[in-house]
């Protein structure tokens, strides 16, 4: 999923200045999952920022609402339900939801009240690590289906470094070192011997580098 | 001019337990504060952080959690969330500008005694300290 979490309120509290009425729009996909803007935190934050702007001596009207996803035009249509009862749209869907109202809804001003971290998955409760960068050119079926790029500190395709030390990385002890995972889970796969594959220099303009990225799947359009 | 705060109490039901005797009675006998409203919930695991600053909202100038004993929850980890909640609500109160001590969680054993009273007397004493809230138009 999608991680993201909770950008500092006074940024937040910056951005909603001058409004006098805001829908705080909450997203039930991704960020629902990593508890950082579903409908329980959209709650949260309308409460802040009530709370924010009376500090202020201000008062501000806030509705609260939530789509299915914020990434989907479908989607984005809903919002109409709302429409001429907010100055601005706080979105606590990810980046994607932002931009896709940003796209879908010329007239209207919307802004961001999540940092989008990362790819990730929940470790534990209250728990999620990275573990996909989203690169464009997947190198898991090489590494036992431990992604180098996303959980080595320096993204190495022939790894490890030299700073691995009792398997932790050198950037932060707090880290494995995927390569020494990588290697262990190879070993125990009977195919430790992929460690010695040499891997080619990448082209990593899948990775963004060549630009925004774009997906077509022609038996799927209309 | 004097302070008269106002100040809103989560406790749980096994916390705040004889605190109904007599129709509060006897817990105001015992000097707990007038100016202590008290929500009894089932468990304080149950208060969520909306409600926390919902009190703040509704014009708390402080807000406290009454639950369980960290390692003696009835409901095991009731009090312990409710505790990590109240931490939350801190965090967003400091990211505001606003004294993070206008909320607080006691673990309390079941039961009226001296620490019940104890804590109320405290957030009283702590609450008019602080001054009103900060949240006012």
């Amino acid at each position: 999923m999608i991680v993201a979490e909770r950008k500092p309120m006074a940024e937040i509290i910056e951005m909603v200045n001058g409004c006098s009425r805001i829908l705080v729009l909450a997203c039930r996909g991704c960020v629902t999952v990593c508890s950082a803007g579903g409908e329980r935190e959209a709650a949260v934050l309308a409460s802040l920022i009530r709370l924010g702007m009376k500090k202020q001596g201000k008062t501000i009207e806030i509705i609260e609402g939530s789509l299915v996803r914020q990434c989907d035009k479908e989607y984005i249509d809903a919002i109409d339900e709302w429409k001429g009862q907010y100055d601005a749209i706080v979105s606590t869907a990810c980046g994607v939801g932002v931009n896709f109202i940003a796209n879908l809804r010329k007239d209207t001003l919307v802004f961001p009240a999540l940092n989008t971290t990362f790819f990730g998955g929940s470790a534990e409760q209250g728990v999620w690590i990275e573990q996909c960068a989203g690169c464009g050119d997947c190198v898991l079926h090489l590494t036992g289906g431990l992604c180098p790029v996303a959980r080595c500190a320096k993204s190495l395709l022939n790894g490890p470094c030299g700073g691995s030390v009792d398997g932790r990385c050198e950037i932060n002890k707090d880290t494995e070192c995927i390569w020494q995972s990588i290697h262990d889970r190879l070993s125990v796969l009977g195919r430790r011997a992929q460690m010695e594959a040499i891997a080619p220099i990448r082209d990593w303009s899948t990775a963004g580098h060549g630009g925004p990225r774009k997906t077509v799947r022609n038996e799927l359009t209309i | 001019m004097s302070f008269e705060p106002k100040i809103t109490l989560f406790s749980c039901h096994y916390a705040s337990q004889q605190s109904c005797a007599e129709h509060g009675k006897e817990l105001q006998e015992l000097g707990f504060p007038a100016t202590i409203t008290m929500v009894r919930v089932p468990c304080t695991g149950k208060v969520q952080v909306t409600a926390l600053l919902k009190a703040f909202e509704d014009g708390a100038d402080g807000v406290y959690v009454v639950g369980c004993p960290a390692e003696g929850c009835h409901n095991i980890k009731g009090s312990v969330r409710a505790a990590k909640r109240v931490v939350a609500v801190k965090k967003a109160l400091e990211e505001l500008g606003v004294e993070a001590g206008r909320i607080e969680m006691y673990h309390l054993p079941r039961g009226l005694h001296p620490e019940f009273v104890a804590a109320g007397v405290a957030m009283d004493k702590k609450i008019r300290a602080l001054g009103p809230t900060p949240f006012q138009i």
